[in-house]
Order: C-alpha cells, then structure tokens, then sequence
C-alpha cells in the first residue's frame, strides 16, 4: 500500500463508507472512494479533503419517480423555489439523444428574410439573458383515486429553473422574421423529432432559446445543447434539444397538438392550442406519509400560474368551509413557482387541509368539480384542482381520494 | 469621471460613450443553403404543402403494416401493447367529453389526414424512426386511412389526395378560450 492510500485511511478513520466521493490516487488518477456516513464524534477525525465534485449528504436521498414516459420531482423533499437540475422532471417521446455540441446546428427558415444555421458558439455569442420559471407538463395530474399518494405522485411533473440563453426575439431580428408570418414550427431532434406550432407572437414576447440550467450547462434530459423555453405554457411546447424553427403562416397540426395536448371540453368539443398553465398550487408539508404531532405545524407549499404572478394563496384548515391567507415568500415572480406558507394549531382531530392560489390575473385555482363541471367527465390535460389531505386523528396525513363525476 | 469634467470637455472620448443599443443584427451564423433547408424542412402542413413527390396504395400498407408495425398496434391496430391506431367514428358515438374511456385514434380524434404521413415518416417505427421510404410512409397512411373507414380500398395516397381527405374529428376541434380571470372556468 502506497504512503497516500495510507494517508487516506488515517483520514477517513476507517469509518463506514457509504456515499461516493472522488478522490486522488497516488497514480493521479481520480478514482472513488467513500466518505463516513457519520462519524462517532466529527470534532475528532479530520473529514475527505477537497474534491472535483461535491456530493449529497449520505443521508439524503431526493429521487425523481420514474415510469416508461417520465420521470417526477420529489416536491416534497425540496426546499425553496429552485428543483436542483438532476430532480428536474422528464417528459419525453422516443428518450434522451446524445448530442455532440461542436456539431450541433440549429436552422432557421421559412417566412424570414436571411435563412440561418447557428452554431452552438453563435447562440452563445448574442446577448445573454437569465430567467427563473418553471416548465410544467400539462399532464400533471393524476386521478385522486386511493390516500398512500405524495405530491410528487401528484403534481411532480413542474420543476423549476434558473435558465440562460437568448431571446427568440433577439434571434427572430436576426434572421428577419417576415412580419406576416403568424405560427413558427419547433423541431427536436430526439428520436421522435419532436414538433409543435408556436405562435410568433410568443416568440416576440418573452420566448427563449436556452442553453444553461441553474448556472451550468443544461442536462441532457433537459435539451442539451440547447432548448426552446416558452415560459408560463405547456411544457410539451418548450421542445428540447431544438434543431430546427420553420416560421409560416399557420400551423402544422402535428401529432402533438391533435392527437395529444388536446382536451375533450363541452358539447363534444376538442380543445387545441391549450397553451398556458392555468394557475396552481400544493401543499407539500405536511402530505402523505408525513406522521403529525399535536400543536404548532407550519403548513407548506407551492403555488405557481402560467399567467403571472401569484397574488394570494389561500388555506383552509377545516375542509373547505373557511379560508386565510398565506404568507408568500419573497421572490415571488412572473411564472414561476412561488412558496408559501401557514402557521396552524393543530388539535387533535381529524380534518382537511388544502390551498388554493390566485394569479394576477383574478384566477382562483378551481376545485376538481368546478373543473368537471365545465368541461366534462371526459376532460383530460390542464387539471389543476385544489389538493386536499386528511389529517386522520392519529396524526396520520393521506391524500384525500375524489369520486372523478 | 466625474460629471463636471464631462459637461467641461475634459476627455471627450469618454463622453462619447452612449446609452448601449443592440444593433439591427449581429451578424453571427451563417446562411442556410436550399438544398440543406430541403433536406432538413421535413414537416407536412394540413394543406399539404411539404409533402413529397410519390404514393401509396391501401394493399402496398397493408404488407409494410403487417411486416413493420403489426407487432407493437396490434394485427388490426387495436389489440396493442401500444397505442391503438384504429376507430371509425359512428353516428351514434357518445361525444368524448361525456365518454372517458373511449378510444381516440386516426378515425374518430385526428383532424388532419396530413398529420399521419409527418407523424409515421418522423417518429415510427418506434424501434426504427425515419427507416421507412416516402412511398412506404403513403402506403401505411393509406392502410391505417382504410382501417379507419376514412378511404375505400382502391384509393391511391399521394401529395394530391392527402390533404384532401375529410377528417370527421375536425369539425370538433376549437382553439383555447381560456383567459385567466375571475370569470367561469374554461
Ligand atoms: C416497437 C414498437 C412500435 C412499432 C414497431 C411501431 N410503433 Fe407506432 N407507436 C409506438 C409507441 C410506443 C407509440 C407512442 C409514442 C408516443 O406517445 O410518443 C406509437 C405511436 C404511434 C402513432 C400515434 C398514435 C396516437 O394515438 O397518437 C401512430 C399513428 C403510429 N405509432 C403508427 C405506427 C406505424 C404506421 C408503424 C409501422 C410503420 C408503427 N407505428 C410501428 C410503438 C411502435
């Protein structure tokens, strides 16, 4: 055994290893090696040296749930408004490319004046904007059908980003954007080369082209190298790893917007172009499988519209026959997820809780019923209602189940 | 620098420093070339612009269905494992907002014959995308329109034809209405 390996062991006090962390061999190579899952008494053992990369606390385990076609934030266990990038929701048709950013294009043509193929480096190149929103799957539902459920079963398909790139604006003067072209086409290149007809309009508003998530290069299961962001709508809309924005005068009716991302609504009705996500909250403390005590409980949570601010979250605390307003806590911002929170005595005895959000626009979260009621049993997509838990005598917090009528 | 060296003329250079304005263009890429613009530009739009010269016929779709696709929608494109492909609609169909559990496929929910050719030319095989030819692409369109009860067996699918195919779904088919505010749910 070389002096280093001896070393290292002395530091590491020969403690249990669980965790990973990368540390360098007497070769000066990297290689992994485990840091103590707790120390008897840490004032009396010198801990791992600096590393290349840090590491979560052995004794946390936030993990996405995953299915076939997605994969859920763990709400419940994060703190503040930013999912950290490796939590952030999956959604996506035909899995994650592996994209090799030196040869990556991207081509804009149609109703423009000087068709374009941008480099990654040229999209870096123009002015550099930052914003925080969240991207939330308009499928973010999931019928309340039995209690042993959490929010991220829930609502776990909204995460939240700080995002950099370009404006599509900056990028629409560039290229000169026809001013009677009214619907633009943005294409992935994934295996399903995903496609949806945009609006110019949302081009000129506040759409972007990012290439950075929460200060670094964006995760391959987010777009890498880069992605289209339409801030406040339909997730699906944002297409990942874009290569490609066709402007015309009218949409394309992809599969995407027809036979998906489309919503049965009233006298046999189908709904298109649902872009914006209305607005929307959860409480994700305390929710199941939290175990409650008698007394002071501060009730937790996130709200969040497609189209603003959120101006109020209110809570009930007795099922829905009396509500106050929560505290929201700073920065509460343009589409993005907002925290908010509610201090409760709680007594004892069973009850409901639940919250509900308003946006800047006067939009009050409606209730699963209220959502029924106007668009029918046969709705799908774009069901944000009110989440309640019951909170059983014993302290035990479940989802509360709904008849779907 | 302060302001009075300024207003007194002191290092005019730096006065001239103005409010920072983007310019008109950057200038930065290049130009898209026609030919890799028509290799690249693969999406068909309702009116058919977009779609490529050749056809198919229902019988040709009937052997690329039953060869390439057969195994993941089903002999007949309703017995899965994934989606199903095929439902005529009926007069006395119940209307999908009072149905939840009726199917929606090509027959009965898809507004645009277009759509089938872009979305099975980009996307399917699942297990092999973009692997079909363009006349192959016409012939399962064909097929699956025929499945659907959409086109009769002689039909001949090409740029022409497609996009002239009256889909039942479309006239069902409203753009978003909702707004926000404290009015009636949407
Ligand atoms: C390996 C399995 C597999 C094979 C083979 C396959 N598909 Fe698919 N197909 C899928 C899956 C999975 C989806 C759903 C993809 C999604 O939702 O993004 C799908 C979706 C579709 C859809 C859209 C259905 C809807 O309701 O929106 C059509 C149309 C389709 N396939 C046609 C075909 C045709 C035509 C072929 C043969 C050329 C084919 N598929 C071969 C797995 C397969």
């Amino acid at each position: 055994m070389s002096q280093k390996m001896t070393r290292r062991r002395l530091l590491l006090g020969g403690a249990a290893t669980a965790a990973v962390a990368m540390v360098k061999s007497s070769f000066g190579k990297m290689v992994q090696t485990g840091i103590p899952e707790a120390a008897i008494d840490p004032t009396k053992q010198v801990g791992p040296l600096p590393g290349i990369l840090g590491t979560r606390s052995p004794f946390e385990h936030p993990q996405r749930k995953a299915s076939l076609t997605s994969s859920q934030t763990p709400l419940q266990d994060l703190y503040g408004i930013i999912t950290p990038s490796d939590l952030h929701f999956e959604r996506h048709h035909a899995g994650v490319p592996a994209i090799d950013p030196h040869t990556y294009e991207l081509t804009i043509h149609g109703m423009v004046d000087r068709p374009t193929v941008f480099t990654l480096a040229d999209l870096k190149r123009f002015p550099s904007v930052s914003r925080i929103c969240f991207i939330e799957c308009s499928g973010n539902f999931r019928k309340p059908d039995k209690e042993t459920i959490t929010p991220q079963d829930i609502c776990g398909l909204t995460s939240q980003s700080e995002w950099t790139g370009v404006m599509l604006s900056t990028i629409f003067r560039e290229v000169g954007v026809d001013p009677r072209a009214t619907w633009f086409l943005a294409e992935g290149s994934d295996a399903a080369v995903m496609t949806r007809s945009i609006p110019v309009s949302k081009g000129w508003d506040d759409a972007m082209i990012v290439y950075a998530q929460n200060g670094e290069a964006i995760r391959p299961q987010q777009g890498y190298p880069a992605r289209l962001l339409l801030p406040g709508w339909e997730g699906n809309t944002s297409i990942k790893w874009l290569r490609r924005i066709e402007l015309s005068d009218g949409p394309f009716m992809t599969r995407e917007e027809t036979s998906k991302y489309t919503e049965p609504v009233k006298d046999g009705k189908i709904r298109q172009f649902s872009f914006t996500m209305d607005a929307r909250s959860i409480i994700t403390y305390p929710a199941y499988p939290v175990q409650l005590q008698k007394g002071w409980v501060e009730i937790r949570g996130i709200a969040w519209s497609g189209r603003g601010k959120i101006t109020g979250v209110e809570i009930s605390t007795n099922a829905g026959k009396t509500w106050q307003a929560a505290r929201l806590q700073e920065p509460v911002m343009d589409k993005a997820h907002t925290c908010f929170r509610y201090l409760w005595q709680w007594d004892g005895d069973t009850t409901e809780i639940m919250s509900r959000a308003t946006d800047e626009t006067g939009y009050t979260q409606p209730s699963l019923k209220e959502l029924i009621a106007a668009r029918g049993i046969g709705t799908g997509y774009h069901l944000n209602p009110v989440t309640a838990w019951l909170v059983k005598r014993g302290g035990e917090v479940v989802y509360r189940p709904e008849k779907w009528k | 620098m302060p302001y009075w060296a300024c207003v007194a003329g002191i290092a005019m250079i730096s006065c001239e420093r103005r409010v920072n304005t983007a310019p008109a263009h950057f200038g930065y890429g290049r130009p898209a070339t026609q030919q890799e613009i028509a290799a690249k530009a693969i999406a068909i739009r309702p009116d058919g612009k977009g779609l490529p010269a050749g056809s198919g016929t229902v019988q040709h779709g009937a052997v690329v269905y039953a060869t390439k696709c057969a195994a993941c929608h089903g002999v007949t494109g309703v017995e899965g494992p994934f989606n199903i492909l095929v439902a005529p609609d009926t007069a006395d169909a119940i209307p999908f907002d009072r149905a939840p559990q009726r199917v929606k496929a090509i027959g009965n929910y898809w507004p645009y014959a277009t759509t089938v050719f872009d979305y099975v030319r980009r996307a399917m095989p699942f297990n092999a995308p973009g692997s079909l030819s363009d006349n192959e692409v016409y012939s399962v369109t064909a097929y699956l329109l025929y499945a659907n009860k959409l086109i009769d067996s002689t039909a001949v699918m090409n740029a022409k034809t497609l996009p002239g195919i009256v889909m039942p779904a479309r006239k069902y088919y409203v753009t978003d209405n909702r707004k926000g505010g404290d009015g009636p749910y949407e």
